[in-house]
């Protein structure tokens, strides 16, 4: 059972999870090599936090398993737990304790031998640049300093998987290039293996090498970056953005009923309109005159993930979250709790 | 979508690439039974460790510790009657005796009314006002002006002249059911010693007996009160190891579903369940950091008691420490039960205030037991509080031996078994879901 080069580090069998009558996981059936950087992306509430918390065994599947390391989420728990590191979107920290004090206490319970924790520990507070700050309070630290402190905190045990729920989440334009850095160096120079979700299209096409477009519990779409962007205009689809003036805030639902539209999404005042016609451009432009709203600009775009994301979901990522900083770490998703009020 | 063009911009800050070591190869997996226990003692000591450091490092939390105590004495201690604190009553004193058909009130009722202030030079027990009528005194306590009345009936002076009893009407304020209980009880008290008093006098004027013997046929026993140890209690001397008991029960019962509950949404309790650590390592780490806790509350009242409320111990220290432990281990299962079955704070708060009202007020820590109506009694007989609370008691203040508590420390036992059996189950399964 030792993983060798052929067994993927995390390999899902029909992965699932309900909540009373709620689906939060639908059968996920996916694997990932040793050293991948693989993301999650999916609106609220798709079920990305929800599978994060069962390969992490903080939840049991309802149905199906997986195997990290060769070992069952299910039966080996305990195993799993050995190898695998989290870094959970809220941060797994203790205010009153000290940087040093709070990465010692996980190291002890991670079972690091007692001679290695104290050098352990300075060589992950260096690669961070947090060695200055190792003994003061976390209540003390920005928000960029705490996430630091917080990543390298799944890292004391030296996991071979590391899951990270939005890691860049709240932070500032220098940590987030920090965290992603580091994110980078944690596969470069170790080969440790990545899960990601995050809310930042951007930041998953940098990073990973796989993509999961996860919405209501299943896998959409599982492809790299590129390759997803390529298949939207292999179809022959086109994207389109449409910078309109003062549109009303259901100007996208004009374009929804249009022939040969797949999806229209609109932020503010950009719609974007995903079409499979000849005439894309100049279809999507006379809808809108059609329908009197003054174009600023129209131009035929090259597909973003964000695009793959539409396709896909039928939705643009959630505007407020990526656009609002800060304010809390709160959870979104599901978290094993019971959904209450969902969104939707 | 704005801070993604900033972030282009920025370089990544260049870090000195410090190899970050490597996993060995071979990872120590699957230890046997003897390591498995040494590693749930180790992460419940870390776990209880830093849950110790957090506390102590909390100062609002330290200074409650001192003062939440001091204020429930404060408060519990003066602000129940205990007889010696009624002072100054306003009373109503109706001479409507009419001697002889004069209209005018006869010797012996002024003899009594005289009396009556003469007794309550020394006792300060009323404040008498002379009142006309039956109907203004009666009106008077309607306004709440006056607590009771003291009415001297018609033919007073005749009756007791006649070999007839004097008959006197005590009117009491419905109202205020504890101070009316404590105005009768003294008048009634009054009336027997003034009555008494009487009673010598004139059959010593009529016999050549002596006040000495008189007195011997008019009230042939003579009763005097002692308790088993030396002084007069106070009230604090009775509510301070009830007390006692009482914090430590708060503090393990709500403790640790408070500490739970707050990991729980902060996050932090993830980053423990994700670590390979044993759920009962969790456990069993809280609940030694509650254990001290609890120990430091329960010694924090008993300081103030001694230092500042004059309470004695008279029993041994050592058996007072384990019956705090006991009383510890009897209220943890609770604890744990509480944190399994609330899935937040503030429904762990709920069940809690739910528990422990009851038990505050049902288990003869602040008033006696014996005081209660038989059904409440019943009631009062299932708490486990009752019990803890009424052994500290004998300890302190009667200074009881372990054999006088056995039949508490069992029931105790018996309590905080059960329900720890029944509970780290369900903790197990709640950490699961």
């Amino acid at each position: 059972m030792e993983n060798s080069s052929s067994t993927p580090m995390i390999q899902t069998f029909d992965l699932s999870k309900k909540f009373d009558d709620f689906v939060a996981v639908d059968k996920i059936n996916l694997s990932v090599q040793a050293g991948e950087i693989y993301g999650f992306l999916g609106p609220n509430g798709a079920g990305k936090s929800t599978a994060i918390r069962m390969l992490t065994t903080l939840t049991m599947p309802t149905s199906g398993t997986a195997t990290i390391d060769g070992y069952d989420i299910v039966k080996q728990s305990e195993e799993v737990r050995e190898v695998v590191g989290l870094v959970s979107e809220k941060m797994i920290m203790y205010d009153r304790l000290t940087a040093r004090e709070n990465l010692r206490l996980f190291a002890k319970l991670y079972n690091v031998p007692k001679n290695e924790i104290e050098g352990r520990l300075d060589e992950l507070l260096a690669t961070v640049n947090m060695t200055k700050w190792a003994d003061e309070k976390i209540e003390k630290f920005s928000t960029g300093m705490k996430q630091r402190i917080n990543v390298i905190r799944a890292l004391v045990s030296m996991p071979r998987v590391v899951f990270m729920d939005e890691p860049t989440l709240g932070l500032d334009p220098q940590s987030t290039a920090d965290i992603r850095h580091l994110i980078q160096r944690l596969r470069d120079d170790q080969g440790i293996t990545i899960i990601l979700t995050t809310h930042i299209m951007n930041e998953a096409d940098i990073l990973c090498d796989r993509i999961g477009v996860i919405d209501r519990g299943k896998i959409v779409a599982e492809d790299t970056p590129s390759n997803l962007k390529a298949k939207i205009v292999e179809k022959g689809n086109t994207v389109i953005n449409l910078e309109l003036v003062n549109p009303p805030a259901d100007a996208d639902s004009k374009f929804k009923t249009v022939d040969g539209v797949i999806s229209a999404a609109q932020t503010e005042n950009l719609v974007k309109v995903i079409i499979n016609k000849d005439d894309a451009y100049q279809t999507v432009v006379e809808a809108a005159l059609k329908n009197g709203l003054k174009i600023h600009n129209a131009s035929v775009a090259m597909p973003t993930l964000e695009d793959v994301f539409l396709h896909y979901t039928g939705r643009a990522m959630d505007a407020k979250l990526v656009e609002k900083p800060s304010s809390g770490r709160r959870g979104h998703g599901p978290h094993g709790m019971k959904p209450r009020g969902r969104i939707r | 979508m704005i801070a993604m063009t900033d972030e282009n911009i920025i370089e990544p800050v260049k870090v000195e690439p410090t190899k970050i070591s490597t996993r060995p190869k071979s990872h120590e997996r699957a230890p046997h039974s003897s390591m498995r226990i040494k590693r749930t003692l180790s992460h419940s000591l870390w776990i209880a460790h830093k849950d110790l450091l957090e506390f102590s490092r909390n100062r609002v939390m330290l200074v409650m510790l001192f003062v939440f105590p001091f204020f429930m004495m404060i408060m519990t201690g003066y602000i129940f009657p205990s007889g010696n604190n009624v002072k100054d009553m306003p009373v109503s004193i109706v001479n409507s005796d009419n001697y002889n058909g004069t209209g005018h009130a006869g010797p012996e009722s002024q003899m009594l009314v005289s009396a009556l202030y003469t007794v309550n030079n020394n006792t300060h027990f009323f404040k008498y006002k002379s009142v006309g009528t039956y109907n203004s005194a009666k009106e008077k306590i309607t306004k709440g002006e006056q607590n009771a009345a003291i009415i001297i009936s018609a033919n007073f002076t005749d009756n007791i002249r006649s070999t007839k009893p004097g008959y006197v009407t005590v009117l009491y304020d419905q109202s205020n059911p504890t101070i009316s209980a404590e105005i009768t009880g003294i008048l009634d008290q009054l009336m027997d010693q003034i009555g008494t008093q009487h009673a010598v006098l004139q059959i010593n004027r009529t016999t050549n007996l002596t006040i000495v013997q008189t007195k011997a046929i008019v009230k042939p026993y003579s009763i005097s009160n002692t308790g088993t140890i030396p002084g007069n209690p106070s009230y604090f001397q009775f509510l301070a190891p009830g007390m006692m008991m009482m914090v430590v029960m708060m503090g393990t019962m709500t403790g640790l579903p408070r500490a739970i509950a707050y990991e729980k949404d902060s996050g932090t309790l993830d980053g423990v369940l994700a670590a390979p650590t044993s759920r009962f390592s969790i456990i069993l780490g809280k609940v030694m950091a509650q254990t001290v806790r609890a120990f430091i509350q329960g010694f924090v009242v008993l300081l103030l008691a001694v230092v500042l409320f004059g309470v004695t111990v008279h029993g041994s220290p050592i058996l007072l420490v384990f019956m705090m432990f006991m009383g510890i281990y009897g209220f943890i299962g609770l604890g744990i039960m509480i944190t399994s079955l609330a899935s937040d704070e503030e429904t762990a708060s709920t069940i809690m205030m739910v528990l422990q009202f009851p038990m505050l007020f049902l288990s003869g820590v602040l008033f006696p037991i014996q005081q209660m109506p038989w059904y409440m009694q019943y009631v009062a007989k299932v708490m486990p509080l009752t019990y803890a609370a009424q052994a500290m008691r004998k300890v302190v203040v009667l200074g009881a031996g372990i054999g006088d508590i056995m039949s508490e420390i069992i029931i105790l036992f018996v309590f905080g078994t059960i329900l720890l059996g029944l509970s780290i189950p369900l903790f197990k399964r709640a950490m699961t879901r």
